[in-house]
């Protein structure tokens, strides 16, 4: 074989390869034209090296050129085509894979239950336990016992609801009462419930609604407690933020405190969110008064404790974004679809 | 509570700015809710120079040129009369916004362009009777805001005063709070209540009592008689005579405006001025409407009617106590006056009273009325008892000072001096330990001292405190420790985390068992629902709300399902028809039924359960599958027998065919928890069927836990709940199984379950499992039966079973259904 011989050899190979490989259609006929082409024994490639031998010597050094050249340029398009080939094949038939997969029905959480959920997860950090208690109630746990006073103005916050003898509770904090009539101290519980007001039902106003009492009773416990522990929760639940602590009054507690969170929106600056106050109030606690302590039979000199109530729908409302309360209750599936995890 | 800025400066001469006050009241105090400045609408007025000034002819206007701080003269008409060239004057831009509703325009007046208004007072609203442009006194260079110039920045701050605080609404109550925490001393009640401009010689403060005799007393011409000592433990009168109703002067009516009350005349501005200055409602009589120039403090007679002075007749009754003179009643006690005794513009001899009113009475009064009023509201909430004089003696200035006349003889009184109030003990290490930080006691004694507190030393190294008059909310130790804790500042108090130790309170059972319940349920698709309880219901029933906000849902329900079944038609009404919801709450039994189960009678039963209605399609619809079946009777077996073995771990689960309205009853370990039921809705035709699913997760006692006082641990710890039985493992299978399927002619009164049972039972040792995986009615089945198929998994533990044992089996089964049911195998 002369040179030019081998020349057109390598040229043929190198315009009816790429066709080939090219042709190739499944990963068993990219097998055949690998092997009739670049193939170890049998291929062209292999021949042309055979030939490579017979020529003269000055000739084999720009020939085997020429022959590695061909060679790098068949092999480099045969990896392309397989890979081509590999990814056909995953992929199976053809399909037009817009379409939409198949789903199955998303069960949902209520907004109001997440946000008890979590406070929940977060108190039991903190080492509480869940108490509950009956939603129809005794007018004495529901207020005597929690020390109000008996047709005062401070029964004007709770506007009750009646049936015969008994109360459908104003708040949780009977469950305060029937905890530490049942169990001795140390108690630390959180009791989440619906409570019911004598409240017309309009974008704000529900005459039902979820509460969480916490309560903590033991020898030592201050109001430093309450703070560090709250101040905690706020943290845990918000994400790092200030707590803010205002006098109030619930007649249950005393000393007793409102506690507020930076804004969300503004944190801290004032926006109308927060009416320009920079502070967003989250719940009411204070130190469980000595007259509650006495009422469930315990010594309110050996111990003390705190409490605090929450209202879940009012947080829920916030963080979603759901600007009318009526619409946690119409349970509306295309509402609820959208709590779907 | 409305509290005027400037008025609160008046009693306390601090020189806070008003968002400080705001910080301090909230942080120490009570919440200010909101912050509003009064004269806001004044701030895009600006102060101008007029440069140039010439008349325009044959017209009271005149044509100028006003230099308003832009760097260019402006042309401006003004209509007043005179205009100094030099002077400056408020000036509204052209875009500004008038007190009075318009905005300001660029205009053509008698050809002269106006580009914008020089102000009079009036137009500001800032006085009624002024003609001219408001001249201004002032360096300031033109272009300054208005309101920089001229004092009127009041800041009304809304606070929100809580029940156990009466004392905090009044601005007199605010004040001595501002004073402890500023350090400021308080002014006397004459020099807080008539600025210098009101002209009078009462200066500092009042001082005094007033004697009182237990039931009557006159003076000046009149007489007062207390007939009901209990509605009205203490009245105070005074007569003026030859006074003038007018309108008040600017600073009384901007401070009953601060206040939110409508300035009337100068008279009752006077009153409204008492009672938001010093907390005492007070009440001005015209003296010669009342009859004979008497007062009597009595109850209402039975039917006595009286016209208030809202102009409505208002029905008494005997409960009530009321102001009346010689013939009849002109006024309901602490709560509002009567349209006949009223102050006219023609009254010139008054009878101004002051008084303590019983607060439970004035509750009940107001109450049965339905006539809360800023009066009522301070009553019911308990004024301060031995305040009275000093507001009397107060008003007594003010009026004579605004209205003019003369005091006719002295203050009457009649009923009695309140009890002093009693000493309370405060151990200041009770304070560390309930504040858990430690406050000095010269400390606690300031802050006490500050908010009128006497102090003393008492026993054993306490102090003795006595509470001022005016704080009924005061009675035991731990009042004092708040009063300590809020004046030395929450915000002061340590909030280091500490060890605590752990309770003794279990988790509660149902707590437990409604998120296990949910967690099955979210995992099936569903979705969680709050719904209220209240429903149409009826009164053999169910239990009815007294007082219910919904006439027509006024009964608590029985079941959840009753709840979800409304939640489902409101969907259905909405035209979503897929509904797949659950709830977990209360029922409340014990009026007639509970389900099945009879209660007794008239002792409300309140139970927690799991409730759950489906309907729709089985899976969200997808072009491979074609139309998706709806959900049926089989979904919600099926959704019970999963949720009952989440709310019951361990026990055993029975779903059996009920009688009566359900499709099946649910039980574990044998008892009655629930029930599986077609859910009969108004529902569209389009809707599917609806099934429903309830279970009781247990009873929520209403008893009482123990005595009112008492508890029922003495020392005794907790019970321990058991742990839930754990899941046993079960080796794995080490043989091959045998399978085979028997197809099974059964007559329609035999239950698949009698078959499933001879199955069973002659299925041997071998039986592994038994699965039915076909029901047909329809060729090759005879009238009267179908055709039901299962699979039969057999398995040795040891070792490969035979096709001859696998052949003897089959045969043996066969038999025994033969010979116990008649049932045949299904050939062809």
């Amino acid at each position: 074989m002369t040179l030019d011989e081998f020349k057109s050899a390598a040229d043929a190979l190198r315009s009816d390869g790429p066709a080939q490989v090219a042709a190739a259609a499944t990963l068993d006929a990219w097998t055949e034209v690998r092997n009739h082409l670049v193939g170890r024994t049998s291929g062209r490639l292999s021949e042309l090296m055979t030939a490579l031998g017979t020529l003269p010597k000055e000739d084999r050094r720009e020939a085997g050129q020429q022959a590695n050249a061909v060679k790098q340029e068949l092999e480099a398009l045969l990896d392309a085509r397989h890979a081509e080939l590999a990814r056909a094949q995953q992929q199976g038939p053809a399909i037009d894979r817009t379409m939409p997969g198949r789903a199955s029905w998303q069960g949902t959480v209520h907004p109001v239950s997440l946000v008890i959920d979590e406070v929940v997860e977060i108190f039991r950090e903190l080492g509480f336990t869940i108490a509950l208690g009956p939603e129809a109630e005794h007018a004495w746990y529901n207020f005597g016992a929690l020390n109000f006073p008996a047709d005062h103005p401070a029964m004007d916050l709770h506007d009750t609801l009646y049936l015969d003898e008994l109360v459908l509770r104003t708040h949780t904090s009977p469950v305060q009462v029937r905890t530490l009539q049942q169990y001795p101290p140390p108690i630390r519980i959180l009791a989440p419930g619906n409570v019911y007001r004598a409240d017309p039902f309009d974008a704000s106003h529900a005459p039902m609604f979820a509460q969480v009492e916490g309560l903590v009773v033991d020898e030592g416990i201050t109001f430093a407690d309450l703070k560090a522990t709250l101040t905690r929760f706020a943290n845990l639940f918000f994400g790092e933020t200030k707590t803010r602590f205002r006098p109030s009054y619930f007649p249950f507690t005393e000393p007793s405190a409102e506690m507020d969170v930076l804004c969300g929106v503004c944190r801290g600056g004032g926006c109308p969110v927060c009416k320009q106050s920079g502070w967003v109030e989250i719940l009411g606690s204070g130190m469980v008064h000595p007259a509650v302590l006495e009422n469930a039979g315990l010594d309110s000199e050996r111990y003390t404790g705190w409490a605090f109530g929450m209202g879940p729908a009012r947080t829920a409302m916030a963080r979603h974004g759901i600007p009318d309360i009526r619409i946690l209750y119409d349970s509306d599936v295309r509402f609820l679809e959208q709590f779907a995890r | 509570m409305n509290l005027s800025h400037e008025w609160l400066k008046a009693f306390v001469p601090h020189t806070l700015a008003a968002e400080q006050v705001r910080d301090l009241l909230t942080a120490h105090v009570a919440t200010v809710e909101s912050f509003e400045r009064l004269r806001a609408d004044l701030a895009p007025f600006v102060v101008a120079r007029v440069v140039e000034s010439q008349k325009v002819p044959d017209t009271k206007l005149s044509f100028n040129k006003v230099d308003d701080g832009s760097g260019e003269l402006l042309d401006v008409v003004c209509g007043a009369p005179v205009v100094n060239v030099g002077s400056v004057y408020p000036f509204a831009r052209t875009g500004t916004p008038m007190p009075a509703g318009f905005t300001i325009e660029k205009k053509k007046i008698r050809g002269f362009t106006s580009n914008g208004m020089l102000c009079s007072a009036r137009e500001l609203g800032l006085g009624e009777d002024h003609e001219g442009i408001l001249e201004l006194t002032t360096d300031a260079a033109p272009g300054t805001p208005l309101l920089d110039v001229l004092p009127l920045g009041d800041v009304r701050l809304v606070l929100d005063v809580l029940p156990n605080r009466p004392d905090l609404l009044s601005h007199a109550g605010v004040a001595r709070e501002l004073s402890v925490l500023t350090g400021v001393a308080p002014r006397g009640l004459y020099d807080a209540m008539l600025p210098p401009e009101a002209g009078s010689d009462a200066r500092g403060a009042p001082s005094g009592g007033v004697p009182r005799d237990p039931r009557e007393t006159s003076s000046g011409g009149a007489i007062v008689r207390l007939e009901d000592p209990e509605g009205c433990p203490q009245y105070l009168g005074a007569v003026i005579r030859g006074i003038t109703v007018a309108p008040s002067p600017a600073w009384l009516r901007e401070r009953v405006e601060a206040a939110g009350v409508r300035s009337i005349n100068n008279v009752v501005d006077v009153t409204n001025a008492i009672l938001h200055g010093l907390g005492q409602p007070m009440h001005a009589f015209d003296l010669d409407r009342l009859a004979e120039q008497t007062i009597v403090i009595r109850r209402a007679r039975a039917g006595e009617k009286m016209r208030t002075l809202d102009g409505v007749e208002r029905a008494l009754t005997p409960e009530m106590t009321m102001i009346a003179d010689a013939r009849q009643s002109i006024a309901v006690a602490g709560v509002m006056g009567g349209e006949d005794s009223e102050v006219t513009d023609t009254t010139t001899n008054l009878l101004l009273e002051v008084a303590y009113f019983d607060p439970r009475r004035t509750r009940q009064t107001r109450r049965a009325l339905g006539l809360s009023t800023d009066a009522s509201y301070r009553f019911e909430r308990g004024i301060d008892p031995a305040g009275l004089a000093d507001a009397m003696r107060v008003a007594v200035a003010m009026i004579t000072a605004v209205a003019g006349g003369r005091q006719g003889g002295g203050i009457m009184g009649v009923g009695f001096e309140p009890m002093p109030r009693q000493a309370v003990a405060l151990r200041p290490w009770r304070v560390t330990a309930v504040l858990g930080a430690e406050v000095s006691r010269a400390d606690i004694a300031r802050y006490l001292r500050g908010v009128g507190f006497a102090l003393a030393d008492g026993a054993d190294g306490a102090l003795s405190v006595t509470p001022p008059s005016w704080r009924h909310d005061v009675t035991r130790e731990v009042d004092l420790i708040e009063e300590v804790a809020r004046l030395h500042g929450y915000d002061k108090l340590p909030d280091t985390i500490h060890a605590y130790r752990p309770t003794t309170v279990p988790d509660h059972p149902l707590f437990v068992a409604s998120r296990r319940v949910r967690d099955v349920l979210v995992a099936a698709g569903l979705a969680e629902v709050r719904p209220m309880p209240f429903v149409k219901g009826d009164d053999a029933s169910h239990w009815r709300v007294t007082n219910p906000l919904a006439e027509d849902e006024p009964h608590l329900r029985v079941s959840v399902l009753e709840s979800l079944a409304r939640r489902a038609e409101y969907n259905l009404s909405r035209m979503h028809g897929d509904i797949r919801l659950f709830e977990v709450g209360s029922v409340f039994l014990g009026k007639g039924h509970g389900h099945g189960v009879v209660r007794g009678a008239g002792e409300l039963a309140e139970e927690v359960r799991v409730g759950v209605v489906i309907m729709g399609a089985r899976y969200p619809r997808h072009f491979a599958d074609g139309a998706q079946p709806a959900m049926d009777a089989w979904d919600a077996k099926g959704l019970a027998e999963r949720t009952a073995r989440a709310a019951f771990p361990g026990a055993a689960i029975g779903i059996e065919p009920a009688d009566e309205s359900a499709l099946w009853s649910i039980t574990a370990n044998g008892r009655a928890v629930g029930t599986v039921s077609r859910v009969t809705l108004d529902a569209p035709v389009w809707a599917s069927p609806a099934f429903g699913m309830e279970i009781t997760l247990g009873a929520m006692p209403v008893a009482y836990v123990a005595k009112p006082g008492e508890s029922t641990h003495a020392g005794v710890g907790p019970a321990v709940a058991p742990p839930a039985p754990a899941v046993r493992y079960v080796p794995l299978p080490t043989t091959p199984a045998a399978v085979f399927d028997l197809a099974l002619l059964v007559r329609d009164d035999l239950s698949a379950a009698e078959v499933e049972r001879v199955l069973r039972t002659s299925g041997g040792d071998t039986l592994e499992s038994l699965v039915l995986f076909d029901e047909f009615r329809g060729a090759g089945v005879p009238d009267g039966m179908r055709s039901l198929a299962w699979r039969l998994t057999f398995r040795h533990p040891e070792r490969t079973l035979r096709d001859k044992e696998i052949d003897g089996r089959r045969s043996q089964l066969l038999k025994s259904l033969e010979n116990q049911l008649g049932v045949k195998p299904r050939t062809a």
